[in-house]
Parts: structure tokens; C-alpha cells; sequence
């Protein structure tokens, strides 16, 4: 079921990258697959907490916000307070998982609803992040925390302009940690059981809900974690726009590597992929002739077409088992 | 009032007459040639055991399935009814056993839902819908306006705006199915009275009912029906609960009778003092021995799933019970599946689909989703690393041990028939070793031969020394395989009989009319 999905996304992918570089030149050159696979990373790091929470058959919708707040606490602890990074990064990540543990404790204690739940984080967090650092925007400086950006700017190069970052290998090191909790572990197990009959699961002796908590938790700390790189990323940030959107294309990532919002379906490779592709279209529409006003309107349109065309495949392969 | 017999009222031709009627679903005839009379203001009572056909000949007639073969005339003439707006179009009503009404909508709007008032542009005025539907409810004998919240209503008066609203498509025929099932002693007196004055207006009443007692109060004639074929009939002034129990039982249904061996190992289960939620006024206890298979017996609704499912954990229980497995007193302060299942208890759950396995998984995944802890690596027990090799193995034990028909055990659980997916969430319990066995209609939906060989399982576990508690509603399984047979009525145990020489009847009288516990129904 998941290979299939997962070719198909490789075969999307696939064409998106042929089409492009016949389009431009420079599509397939050393620095822009850098640029890819490094955005990729940022991206697919949060695409794969936000699996985390589809599984169970969730949704968050706080990553974005999540992002800004956890992000923009590290200037603000480290240039703003004078904490030395050391502690101000546990402290980072460690507000993202207690976050993420009461939407989890939300959503099973209270049963509460994990859109509503996740959408009152939204605004809570981003409405906090812009309190506490009064919309001006938060930077490292140039000074003694200069160094920090660096690690995300470091450049290993292999050959041809292409180099090696240092986010990749994180995404590499989240991906196949995912992949074989999902697939190698009893608590992978429990959240694709869980996810796809929640009452059998429990019946068989399996406390779900600590599950669904875990599920909030990972997604919340990945989240957590990708505020770190973005801030990083972007020499800082200001707390009105960092993060804006990024649940959504969490989510589109999640979906693409197909991921059902049901629950109980989930392939990191296929994430991973889902989160490439979106960058591979970003970038395409950058380089190719089509005004960039139309980005959002090609990257809704592409996801939309796969998903229908997914669908349309499933019902002609129940036809033919049926029929057969 | 004395109402007119219905001879007197209308010699003609009955409103319904149905002949011949059968209706066939894949691997069962649910209907056999069975016919059926109704005349106007007549109260007819159906009666039959679980599957005997009621359900689908109820079905038939309100539209929902069509027969595949037989004739219905509605007033003398001959008619095809053949979806439930057919059915209202004529005036025949289905009320379910579970309400269909919108809780969110008003009263009224309930009563005249898809044939609101209404003028130009679909617009229409709330007055308007509330005057159309209050001589309805007028009607019914309900006192609530029109406008009042339904989810603020009780069950019973729910169950009168359903009433109402039939009235309002002009129905001549009422089937009521199980209408008593969750009313109080009060609402159901009042409902009593309602079938009265609805016979003496001229509206036929077919009514569903497991409650015996009901059934010789209301009925002008009894028709029973047995394996889908019609068992007989009983007319006023011969309606007796055990003229009843006789059109009912007897079944061709095959089941080997076991061989009991007397059982007389140690106790593997005490449980005294189970309250459960939906009954709190009745406290249930319950022994079984090793190597016994205890039978629970009772009509649909009769507290056996909610006894079986409070003693697993999976429901809170009112007050504190006591529960020993295999001689030890078990923490029931706090109770919850996982110390059930750590006790060494085990549920096999009546909704397959829904709680028995997870559909969408592999025979493999489905056959230790129970027991995963046992699967791990051993020496990464932290990271709880999965032993792949070691599922395998577990998942093709319980494939053999079992006989589950699959082509792998890699297959979905979806794709198995529903015999081999009950094996299945069997077999997830016997990689645990469970000392006690609970099952709730462990062979409903399963074919013939499959209830055999998931009956030749029991009796091996209870071979080996496992404790078996079975609930079923089909008495001939229960008097074939049980050791002894406990008999829940209203959610209280009625009678405890020996599996050996108990017979079909004394079991469905004790069932139906709960005798022996009127002390307690009384409050």
C-alpha cells in the first residue's frame, strides 16, 4: 500500500525535476540541489513531527506558531538575556515537548478536539512570541553569538558546488530514527494500531492515550527543533511573520508522503519525499518563466491533482480486484 | 375502554397481507416462505429468538430490503414496495429500536422533518412548522411545546416524537422494534396506553418484542418465526409466555453437544459484588472453575456484554467488586484493562470489526498487538525494538493452532472471512497464556463450519486449564457447550442452570421473563 504511494510520490517528483531543468539551465547545478536538499531538511524535520500527530488520526496546527515562539526564545534567552547557549537551548526545546505534552493531555484527558485544541495554540503562541519581543525582530548579531548561525551555514563541499550542510544530517538522523520507531518499534506499532481502530488497541491492553501524548510530544519537539534551524537559518526573525503558514505546509509534506488524515498510515521516506517535493516546486516556479504571484496557486493545484489522481488509482484498483 | 375486535371493525380485506415472502443473504436464507397478516387496529406481535428473521421481515415490509421473492398487498391491492419512501408513501412505518431523530432540531421540526411548511424559496417560519406539528404530538399525548429542544426530552418522550412523526406521514401501520428497550417501567405504561389508543383510531401495530410479559398484554395475535420460516400462531385468549417459548425454540441449528468431563479443578475467577453503569441497583457474581466454559444466556440487552466489558476494565464499575484470578485478590480500586489482562484476563469483544481487530492490519500485527512487550529484542528492551522473526513465529503459531485460512500471514485482517478474522483476535489472546477467557458473542456473524472449529477451540482451552465465560443469544450453542449456564434478565442473573439437562425452554422462559427476579424489576 505505502510502496506504491511511495513510488507514485517518486515519480511526481520526478517529473516536476525533468520538467524544470528543461525550463532552466541552472535547475539541476550543484548549488541549487544544495539549496534543496537544505531546505528540504528545515522543512522535513517538522513534516515529520506533524506525521507523528496524523498517525494517531490528529492534527496540529500550532507548528507554525511553535516555530516562532521556540525559534525566537533562543535570541531573545541567549542576545536579549545573556544565557549561555548551553542552557538556553534545552530550555528552548524543553518549552516545545511541555507544550506538546498538554495538547496531548488536552486531547485525551479532556477529549477536546486536537484541530480546536492546536488552533488556540496557533494564536496563543504567536500572540505570546509577539508580546514578549514587542514585534521587533530578534537577531545573533555579529558578535558573541555569531558563531551559532555558522553551524547552519557551514559547508562541507563535495564536488560541483554541491556541499554538504549540517541540517541534512540532522534530517537524515531524525528520518531514520522516525522510520524505525514507526516501522522496528511495539510503540510504532501501538500509534498505527491505535490509529486505525483506537477501541481494538485499547481492548487489547494498550494504554492509547500515553501513545497519543507521545504522538504531541515528538510532533511538538520536531517543531521545537525546526524553530531552532529556522532562526538560525534566517539570522534571526521577527515574530509577525517567522513561522507563518509552516503547519500548512508541514501538513501538505505529511500528506503528499502519504499520510492519511484517518490515521493509521505513515511513511517517513515517503515525508521526507512529500517535503522535497514542495521545495522542488517553490524552487521550479523561482526559475522557470511563470510569474512567482502564482506560487501558492501551482503548489495548491499540484497537491490537489495528486491527491485526486491517487484516489481515482485506488478505486481502479478495487474495480479490477473486484472484478478479478 | 373496550375496544372493538378487529372483526368487527373491518371484514374486508386485511391492510397487509403478505405471502411467500423470501429473502436470501449471502451464505444464509433470512426469510423462508413466510407470510403474514395485518388487519386495521390490530396489534400483532412478532416473536422469535436472534436470527430467527424478524429483523429482515420487518425490513422487507418498511422498504429497506426487498424480498426476492413473494407478493405484499396493501389494502387488497397488490404492491412492490421497494425503498422507504414507497413504504411511507403508503403508510407502513419502521420505528427502530434505535431512535432516528435529529437531537439538535427542535421538536417539532423533528415531527415534520423533510415535509416541513413552507413557502416560496424553501423559506419557512418556525411558528408555522410548530402549529403543523402540535396536533401530532397532541395526538401522541405529549406536553412539550413544539419548539423545545429535543436533546432536552427523556428516551420516552423521544420515542413519542418518533411516534408523532409517523402519524404525521399518515401511517396505518406502526412496526415498532424493541420499543421498550430503554424505557422506564413508567414510560413504557405510558407507551402502553398509546398502542391502545392508536389501535382503537384504526392504526395497525406490528410489534417487535423479546419482553414476553409485553406481548401477551398488547397482542391480539402472536406469530412466531423460527429459522426464517413462520413457527406458528397463537390468537387472543391462548397468548401465554409458554405457548410463546414454544413457537420460539427449537431451532435446526447443529451443534454438537459437548463432552463435559465435571469439572472440578481450582478456581481460576471469583468476581463478587459487579455492579456495572447501566444497572447499578443489581450486583453480579460470578465463579468459574479451571477448565470450565460458563455459559451467559439472556435476550439482547439483557446486561451480559456490560458485566463482561465492566469485569475487563474496558467500562467503569459502580462501587468496588471483588475480583480473585487463580486465588489471588486482584486490585480493583483501580481497575482497567491492563490489570485485567495483566491478571491474565482476556476479552473477545461482540463487535469484531469495531474492537475485536484492527481491520487494516496484517494477521501478523493483528496476532501480537497484545502481547508486544513479549516481542521485543532482548537486548534493546528499552528502546522496545521489535524481534520480527520472533512476531512471525507468533503470528504462524496462532495461524496453525487456530486454522486460520489465509494465504499468508501477511495478509490483511480485512480480507479474511469473518470466521478466520474472529480466529485472529482469538489467537492475539493466546500468545498472552490467558487463564481466563471472556467471549461476547464470539461466533456472531460467522459461518457453520467456523462456529464449529471456534467451538472445538473452546473446549481445548478449557481442555487445558483456562476458565471459558461465553455470552451468546443462541440458546442452542449455549446448552451445547456450556458447564453451566447463568441467565441475565435486566442486567441481574436470573437463574444458574447445569449445561447438562437444562432445556431450551427453561432457559428462554427464565430470559424472557426474568422470573425469579420481579422483586428487584419493581424499582
Amino acid at each position: 500500500m505505502i510502496d506504491r504511494k511511495l513510488l507514485g510520490i517518486v515519480a511526481v517528483l520526478a517529473a516536476v525535476v525533468v520538467a524544470a531543468s528543461l525550463q532552466s539551465s541552472n535547475f539541476l547545478s550543484g548549488g541549487n540541489l544544495e539549496t534543496l536538499l537544505y531546505r528540504t531538511s528545515l522543512y522535513g524535520i517538522i513534516s515529520i513531527g506533524a506525521a507523528f500527530v496524523i498517525v494517531t488520526g490528529g492534527i496540529d496546527l500550532s507548528i507554525g506558531s511553535m516555530i516562532c515562539l521556540v525559534g525566537l526564545s533562543l535570541p531573545y534567552l541567549t542576545v536579549g538575556c545573556g544565557w549561555p547557549v548551553v542552557v538556553a537551548v534545552p530550555v528552548a526545546l524543553g518549552l516545545s515537548i511541555a507544550l506538546g505534552w498538554f495538547h496531548g493531555f488536552l486531547v485525551t484527558r479532556l477529549d477536546l478536539q486536537p484541530f480546536v485544541v492546536t488552533l488556540c495554540g496557533l494564536l496563543l503562541y504567536r500572540g505570546i512570541a509577539r508580546w514578549i519581543t514587542e514585534d521587533r525582530s530578534l537577531g545573533f548579531g555579529t558578535g558573541e553569538y555569531s558563531w551559532m548561525t555558522d553551524l547552519v551555514e557551514t559547508r562541507w563541499e563535495i564536488a560541483g558546488g554541491f556541499a554538504i550542510r549540517p541540517p541534512m544530517l540532522l534530517l537524515l538522523a531524525v528520518a531514520v530514527a522516525s522510520s524505525l520507531f514507526l516501522t522496528r518499534s511495539i510503540y510504532g506499532r501501538y500509534l498505527l494500531a491505535l490509529g486505525r481502530n483506537r477501541e481494538a488497541t485499547r481492548l487489547s491492553g494498550i494504554r492509547t492515550d500515553r501513545m497519543v501524548v507521545v504522538a504531541y510530544v515528538v510532533c511538538a519537539g520536531l517543531a521545537g527543533l525546526g524553530g531552532l534551524l529556522f532562526v538560525l537559518d534566517g539570522n534571526g526573525g521577527k515574530a509577525t511573520s517567522l513561522g507563518n503558514f509552516y503547519e500548512l505546509y508541514a501538513i501538505a509534506g505529511a500528506v503528499l508522503g502519504g499520510c492519511s488524515l484517518r490515521g493509521g498510515e505513515a511513511s517517513i521516506p515517503g515525508v521526507v519525499l512529500g517535503a522535497a517535493l514542495m521545495q522542488v516546486l517553490w524552487s521550479a516556479i523561482r526559475q522557470t518563466d511563470l510569474s512567482t504571484e502564482l506560487e501558492f496557486a501551482v503548489v495548491g493545484g499540484v497537491i490537489l491533482a495528486w491527491v485526486v489522481a491517487e484516489e481515482l488509482l485506488r478505486r481502479l484498483g478495487r474495480r479490477r480486484r473486484a472484478a478479478g | 375502554m373496550t375496544a372493538l375486535t378487529p372483526a368487527e371493525r373491518d371484514p374486508g380485506a386485511p391492510l397487509l397481507r403478505a405471502t411467500g415472502l423470501t429473502k436470501r443473504f449471502p451464505g444464509v436464507v433470512a426469510l423462508d416462505d413466510v407470510g403474514l397478516e395485518v388487519r386495521a387496529g390490530e396489534c400483532v406481535a412478532v416473536v422469535g429468538e436472534n436470527g430467527a428473521g424478524k429483523s429482515t421481515l420487518m425490513k422487507v415490509l418498511a422498504g429497506i430490503h426487498e424480498p426476492d421473492a413473494g407478493s405484499i398487498a396493501w389494502r387488497g391491492e397488490p404492491v412492490r414496495i421497494d425503498s422507504v419512501q414507497r413504504a411511507g408513501a403508503l403508510g407502513i412505518v419502521l420505528i427502530h429500536q434505535e431512535l432516528e431523530l435529529c437531537e439538535n432540531l427542535s421538536v417539532g421540526a423533528n415531527v415534520l422533518l423533510g415535509r416541513e411548511p413552507h413557502g416560496r424559496f424553501g423559506w419557512m417560519s418556525p411558528r408555522g412548522v410548530d402549529a403543523a406539528a402540535r396536533p401530532f404530538l397532541e395526538r401522541v399525548g405529549l406536553r412539550v411545546a413544539p419548539s423545545a429542544s429535543l436533546a432536552s426530552l427523556a428516551i420516552g418522550q423521544q420515542q413519542l416524537v418518533e411516534i408523532a412523526k409517523a402519524l404525521s406521514q399518515d401511517a396505518a401501520l406502526l412496526i415498532m422494534d424493541e420499543p421498550t428497550s430503554s424505557l422506564s417501567f413508567e414510560e413504557s405504561e405510558r407507551l402502553f396506553g398509546l398502542i391502545e389508543d392508536l389501535r382503537a383510531q384504526g392504526v395497525a401495530i406490528l410489534y417487535i418484542s423479546h419482553r414476553l410479559e409485553e406481548v401477551e398484554r398488547l397482542a391480539d395475535r402472536v406469530v412466531g418465526m423460527r429459522d426464517g420460516r413462520n413457527s406458528g400462531e397463537l390468537r387472543r385468549g391462548g397468548i401465554d409466555a409458554r405457548g410463546m417459548v414454544r413457537l420460539m425454540v427449537g431451532r435446526d441449528l447443529e451443534v454438537r453437544p459437548r463432552q463435559r468431563h465435571g469439572v472440578d479443578g481450582p478456581p481460576r475467577l471469583r468476581v463478587r459484588g459487579l455492579r456495572t453503569t447501566t444497572w447499578p441497583g443489581e450486583s453480579v457474581d460470578l465463579e468459574v472453575r479451571s477448565g470450565e466454559i460458563v455459559g451467559l444466556a439472556g435476550l439482547v440487552g439483557s446486561g451480559r456484554t456490560e458485566f463482561l466489558e465492566t469485569l475487563f476494565g474496558a467500562r467503569p464499575a459502580v462501587g468496588v467488586p471483588a475480583i480473585e484470578v487463580a486465588g489471588r485478590a486482584q486490585p480493583t480500586r483501580s481497575w482497567s484493562i491492563r490489570a485485567a489482562v495483566a491478571a491474565g484476563l482476556a476479552l473477545v469483544p461482540e463487535d469484531r470489526k469495531r474492537c475485536g481487530a484492527v481491520l487494516e492490519m496484517t494477521i501478523r500485527e493483528n496476532a501480537t498487538l497484545a502481547s508486544l512487550p513479549e516481542h521485543k529484542v532482548a537486548a534493546c528492551g528499552l528502546l522496545g525494538v521489535l524481534d520480527r522473526r520472533k512476531e512471525r513465529d507468533t503470528a504462524e503459531t496462532v495461524r496453525q493452532r487456530l486454522g486460520v485460512r489465509c494465504a499468508s500471514v501477511e495478509q490483511r485482517v480485512a480480507q479474511l472471512s469473518g470466521g478466520n478474522q474472529q480466529k485472529v483476535v482469538l489467537g492475539k489472546w493466546l500468545t498472552r497464556d490467558a487463564g481466563v477467557l471472556l467471549l461476547d458473542e464470539p461466533t456472531r456473524g460467522v459461518d457453520v463450519a467456523a462456529k464449529d472449529e471456534i467451538y472445538q477451540r473452546m473446549e481445548e482451552l478449557a481442555a487445558r486449564g483456562v476458565g471459558l465465560v461465553f455470552a451468546s443469544s443462541e440458546l442452542p450453542e449455549v446448552l451445547a457447550l456450556a458447564d453451566r449456564i447463568l441467565v441475565f434478565h435486566d442486567g441481574a442473573v436470573v437463574g444458574e442452570l447445569p449445561g447438562d439437562g437444562a432445556t431450551e425452554e427453561q432457559v428462554m422462559q427464565l430470559a424472557a421473563t426474568g422470573v425469579g427476579a420481579r422483586a428487584e424489576e419493581s424499582r
